[in-house]
């Protein structure tokens, strides 16, 4: 392969780093009111992104830079989405951001890197560019979440996450080592080939894999490795929040098929069961959890923790359903947590975070519409039919019943009924309770829109979820067709 | 446009109109509303038409159109088959569809829920024709439900009337019994089957026929026990014994209603499934007993009650249940097309009752009781001549359509082999001679006799428009009635009719065309239609028959010309049955009224019971509903309160928050903590990993 086909396959990264270095700079010449130049740039490269990735899409899978990459279907949709989504939370935290004196260039960039790393996690073929892609991510969500110097709870978060994500690094390249040395390779190609022709110490291949699948459960938010996910979505400011509560899940659902899926399909019977226990645990400690909650970020905190426990039901039932099923609870769980933070930040205002429950009662009264948009998203994430978020577990569910797994599906069910409890909550609080304040919420033409785009998408989506269906089916069949 | 288009087309254009009168009935107004809504019945009868004449020149088609949705291996489609069956059932619903549409103009002018009407009528229009066009079980029960729930729906139209939704609660309960039979039977269909589809399961039905039903402690023959959880659907929904009782309360409806759903079509669609399904009743002798004598006790008793009627609508009501038991025996009989053919002529002479009555009703500015009327041929020529006409085709004259279609069927349960046949064809031949008594009873009341309007109600406000609101205000002064309420129903309709000195004037054209029009099949079809309907080969692709039940084919052979027919009629025992019944209710009510209020005096406690309609509401009152309310306060007492709010849900509410409580405590805010925690998870999938080496 020559360089030149080699970028072609990478043209939608290539683009993105030569504008957020252009942006770095442009950035400098800009001042105050003008943050809003680095604003639109930022939202045109994103659409730039948008254009070169569908246009270099190409049929088949194609791997390039030395087996390092991959562009595949899977990765052309995780990326456009993650693309969506980035620029979702722009356009949701502007106003939060310019209140705070927060609406600087280093966090649009920052946020542009992140990004950057997501898709590099996504389109990894090699354990190297998955790490690279990774620690990219983690770093730029880092200082994301310590952006706001004063605030002690913000830098105590940052504090953790990074600590904590050092950890699981630690994990995670430790894990990949063992599996270096079991293999002699890190490609994933390369190591899947060897498991199947039997030349690997077993021994040495399993304990690695022990330690890479807590590096994936941390980036996950799955339990045990879940302690960061509360205090750093409570601590950081809503718009960070929002960015890690949403794209880097995309991205780490691309690392666990990479890595499990597509390199240590074979060693399926023994990570089957890590995340069984890891699922049930997260779908139980997160919901019952989330009950004794009365700040909403840190509700949706373990709320998430849930849901990423029923996206591990999915790739843990082992099969191309079950895979194109947690691919499609993926998706739409970021689509559910884009319109639940940016909620947070459309009912905020200056000197008021709007992150307690009690701040959203008798919403209905105060903006109805915004109380139906809230309603659809809750009952999503409840999984109330006919919302997306219902069909979503309800496809989770019919994968793991298929391979058997009867008991994991009941408790499963169980645990999200206890959470309908605080999803309809919020409900409610806005429909029955009388507001405490009256003041009127203020908010912005775009942001508005875009919440009615979010919400109506949840139902719309789940009244005809085929598409998305087919195309979750289509890619994750055609990234394992390699095998 | 293709055939298939056109097929689309039809039941669509009537939901068009239902939209439109229905959805933006405010913003069309009156006028705009009903022209729309008769524009596309007009449209679906037109098609009708050119259908028939397609399938006439032998193009049947079987197919679906929409595929609902799959599970498994069961698709659910809406699909349609046209056969000459099929056809001849949409020209009869678009045909009387559109005639009580134009009649609703005039009957519904001063009524506020005008566009609502229409809306209501042309989506019944649309269900029924859904449920006769499908081919496939689903999509007859979707046509089914629809017709039940636009029913009850009209029922109820005049909803702050107590009697109206007490009789529209009763119509949807008793129809609920029903159709849990139905659905049953279509379950055990999808169960054996695998399939909906009718020509598949037909055809696969051979290979069934000594099969046991899979019910549990129940030996039965899978297909009698499919044939009779299929028929327990046509008994509610065609008012068969004993679930007959919602019908005659269905009349707190407006007339036009009554004439199109109670009468024509939405009570015929049991007769019409039950000749369907016929190559699965031909299976089963014990089914076809059961529906013989289901119809003989349905024609027979339900006849009787309208003797005792005096409300105009319930006597039509009654003879409706009457007829429509008279079609059940002739299903029995095997002879599914008598059945058939039956409806079709029934259903032009009812409707034109139906309507005459209500063309009476609007003359008597609403007053319904045939006590206040009499003589009334002299102000209403057009409704008395029609009447007339309608009543006699009802009783079987001989040459009018009603006599071709009911001769049959008494001739055909002569015929038939089954073992009860004998009883039931004595049961058909009472039933005629009461018909004739009832039917020229309320005839002779309304036309002819004393003038007794304009008398009994001095005390009321003379009012010269007759819409509702008043109606329904006086009405709501007045408590609903468990039981029976038919006399209240009438006294509360006494401050309607006429003041005194008032004379009846005859209604507007839009009433008497439909009558007009509806007059000339129930003279002429049954001449028209009984040769290539019964004997000729019309029904020979859309009903089965089995070699064992031929009934038909014997009549056949007697059969020489609908001529003869009419003829040799004057010679048999059911005209002189007729003939017997008309000349005693003519002494009865014209010579010597006397003699009937003599009888009732003597014959107190028979009166009493036919009054009492054989205590069968006052059973269901008794029974069903305070039993089932007694049940219901059991449950919701211990059921509810104690187990399930008390021990389940705020028990495991309980749990669930303690549990959250403790858990909460684990996140404690310290970074060690949550390094341990995440150390020992890993430690824990390490030794996870041992057991599965």
């Amino acid at each position: 392969m020559n360089l030149a086909t080699n970028l072609y396959h990478a043209g939608a990264e290539v683009f993105l780093l030569t504008m957020v270095c252009v942006i770095l700079i442009a950035d400098l010449f800009v001042a105050g009111r003008g943050k809003m130049f680095t604003y639109m740039m930022v939202q045109l490269t994103l659409l730039g992104c948008s254009f070169i990735t569908v246009a270099t899409h190409t049929d088949g899978v194609a791997i390039v830079f030395s087996n390092m990459y991959v562009d595949d279907l899977m990765s052309d949709v995780l990326k456009l989405l993650a693309y969506l989504a980035v620029s979702m939370m722009l356009v949701y935290s502007r106003t939060y951001l310019l209140t705070r004196g927060l609406f600087s260039g280093e966090f649009m960039s920052l946020a542009l890197f992140a990004l950057l790393g997501m898709m590099v996690m996504i389109s990894a073929s090699h354990f190297l560019t998955l790490y690279l892609g990774l620690e990219l991510l983690s770093l730029s969500l880092y200082a994301m979440v310590a952006l706001q110097r004063d605030s002690a709870v913000a830098t105590e978060a940052a504090m953790k996450y990074f600590i904590l994500g050092a950890l699981a690094s630690g994990l995670l390249l430790y894990g990949m080592s063992m599996i270096y040395g079991a293999t002699g390779s890190l490609e994933i190609y390369k190591i899947s080939d060897a498991i199947e022709q039997g030349v690997y110490n077993k021994q040495l291949l399993v304990f690695g894999l022990v330690f890479v699948v807590s590096g994936l459960a941390f980036k996950l938010g799955a339990v045990p490795f879940h302690m960061w996910v509360p205090d750093v979505y409570h601590g950081a400011p809503t718009p960070m929040t929002l960015l890690i509560g949403s794209a880097p899940k995309l991205a780490a659902f691309a690392f666990v098929m990479r890595i499990l899926v597509e390199a240590l399909q074979p060693l399926a019977i023994q990570w089957s069961s890590m995340l069984a226990i890891m699922a049930i645990l997260s779908i139980a400690i997160g919901n019952l959890s989330a009950i004794a909650q009365t700040n909403i970020k840190r509700m949706f905190a373990y709320s998430t923790i849930a849901h990423m426990g029923y996206l591990l039901l999915g790739v843990l039932s082992g099969t191309i359903e079950g895979y194109s099923s947690a691919m499609f609870y993926a998706v739409t769980y970021v689509l559910m947590t884009l319109g639940g933070f940016g909620m947070i930040m459309l009912m905020s205002r200056e000197g008021f975070e709007a992150d307690n429950l009690s701040d959203y009662k008798g919403l209905n009264q105060r903006s109805p519409w915004l109380a139906f948009m809230m309603l659809l998203l809750m009952f999503s994430m409840a999984g109330v039919p006919p919302t997306v978020g219902f069909y979503a577990k309800f496809s989770v569910l019919q994968a793991v019943v298929q391979t058997g797994h009867f008991a994991l599906a009941i408790i499963a069910v169980l645990f999200s009924l206890v959470g309908a409890f605080f999803y309809l909550r919020v409900v409610k609080l806005m429909y029955f309770d009388t507001p405490e304040s009256h003041e009127p919420i203020q908010y912005q033409a775009d942001t508005s829109l875009l919440i009615t785009f979010n919400g109506l998408g949840v139902l719309f989506l789940g009244i005809l979820p085929g598409t998305l269906m087919s195309i979750c089916a289509v890619s994750v069949q055609q990234s394992l067709l390699l095998h | 446009m293709s055939m298939q288009s056109t097929y689309l087309m039809v039941p669509a254009a009537p939901l068009i109109g239902a939209i439109a009168a229905g959805l933006f009935g405010k913003v069309l107004g009156r006028v705009w509303s009903h022209r729309i809504t008769i524009l596309m019945v007009a449209v679906a009868f037109g098609l009708s038409v050119s259908i028939f004449n397609d399938v006439m020149a032998g193009h049947t088609f079987n197919g679906s159109v929409y595929t609902w949705m799959t599970t498994g291996d069961t698709r659910f489609e809406v699909g349609f088959l046209i056969d000459r069956l099929t056809v001849m059932m949409m020209l009869v619903v678009t045909f009387v569809s559109l005639m009580v549409h134009i009649y609703t103009i005039g009957y519904m002018q001063e009524d506020p829920g005008y566009q609502r009407f229409f809306s209501y009528i042309s989506l019944f229009t649309f269900s029924m024709l859904m449920l006769v066009m499908s081919n496939n079980f689903m999509q007859l029960f979707f046509g089914w439900e629809a017709v039940g729930l636009v029913s009850y729906l009209l029922i109820g139209f005049w909803f702050t009337r107590p009697t109206a939704i007490y009789a529209n609660l009763k119509a949807f309960l008793v129809n609920r019994v029903g159709d849990f039979g139905f659905l049953l039977g279509i379950g055990l269909v999808l169960m054996v089957f695998g399939t909906l589809d009718y020509a598949s399961v037909f055809a696969a039905a051979g290979q069934h026929a000594a099969d046991m039903a899979p019910i549990p402690g129940i030996s039965a023959n899978l297909i009698t026990a499919i044939c009779i959880l299929l028929f327990i659907g046509a008994m509610g929904k065609s008012a068969q014994f004993p679930l007959h009782v919602w019908l005659p309360d269905s009349m707190e409806g407006p007339t036009p209603i009554s004439a199109l759903i109670h009468a024509a079509t939405m009570v015929t669609a049991g007769i019409f499934m039950v000749a369907r399904m016929s190559p699965l009743y031909e299976m089963s002798e014990a089914a076809l007993s059961f529906v013989m004598v289901i119809g003989a006790i349905t024609a027979l008793f339900m006849g009787f009650l309208g003797i005792v009627q005096h409300d105009i609508k319930r006597v039509v009501a009654y003879s409706t249940l009457s007829q429509l038991g008279y079609m059940t025996v002739a299903l029995g009989a095997s002879a599914y097309s008598v059945a058939v053919f039956h409806l079709m002529t029934h259903a032009f002479f009812k409707a034109l009752l139906f309507l005459a009555a209500g063309s009476v009703i609007i003359g008597m500015h609403h007053d319904q009781d045939m006590r206040n009327m009499g003589g009334l041929k002299k102000y209403m020529p057009i409704t008395w001549i029609t009447s007339l006409i309608g009543s006699l085709a009802l009783i079987g004259t001989p040459f009018f359509s009603g006599f071709y279609s009911k001769d049959s069927i008494i001739e055909a349960v002569g015929l038939s082999h089954l073992p009860v046949a004998g009883v039931v064809h004595v049961a058909v031949l009472i039933g005629v001679f009461v018909t004739a008594f009832y039917s020229f009873r309320m005839y002779f009341l309304v036309f002819h006799g004393e003038e007794r309007f304009g008398k009994a109600h001095d005390d009321h406000h003379a009012h010269d428009a007759h819409g509702h609101d008043d109606h329904a205000a006086h009405a709501d002064a007045h408590d609903a009635h468990d039981g029976d309420h038919d006399d209240e129903e009438v006294s509360h309709d006494h401050h309607h009719g006429l003041a005194p000195g008032q004379k009846p004037h005859e209604s507007p054209w839009v009433v008497t065309l439909p009558l007009v029009l509806l007059a000339i099949p129930s003279v002429a079809i049954g001449f028209i239609a009984i040769e290539p309907m019964l004997f000729g080969h019309y029904f020979t692709d859309a009903i089965f028959i089995s070699e064992h039940h031929e009934a038909l084919h014997e009549m056949h052979e007697e059969f020489h010309g609908a001529v003869a027919m009419g003829l040799h009629a004057f010679t048999s025992l059911p005209f002189w049955l007729a003939l017997a019944g008309v000349l005693t209710s003519w002494f009865f009510y014209m010579k010597r009224p006397d003699i009937p209020e003599a009888i009732k005096q003597r014959f107190s406690c028979i009166h009493n019971m036919l009054e009492e309609k054989y205590f069968f509401d006052r059973f269901n009152d008794w029974f069903f509903a305070s039993g089932a309310r007694g049940a219901s306060r059991f449950l919701w007492r211990f059921g509810d309160v104690r187990l399930i709010d008390g021990l389940v849900v705020n028990g495991s509410a309980w749990l669930v928050g303690r549990v959250s409580g403790v858990v909460r405590h684990v996140q404690s805010g310290y970074i060690y903590h949550y390094a341990f925690a995440m150390i020992t998870g890993v430690f824990v999938l390490l030794t996870i990993r041992n057991w599965f080496e």
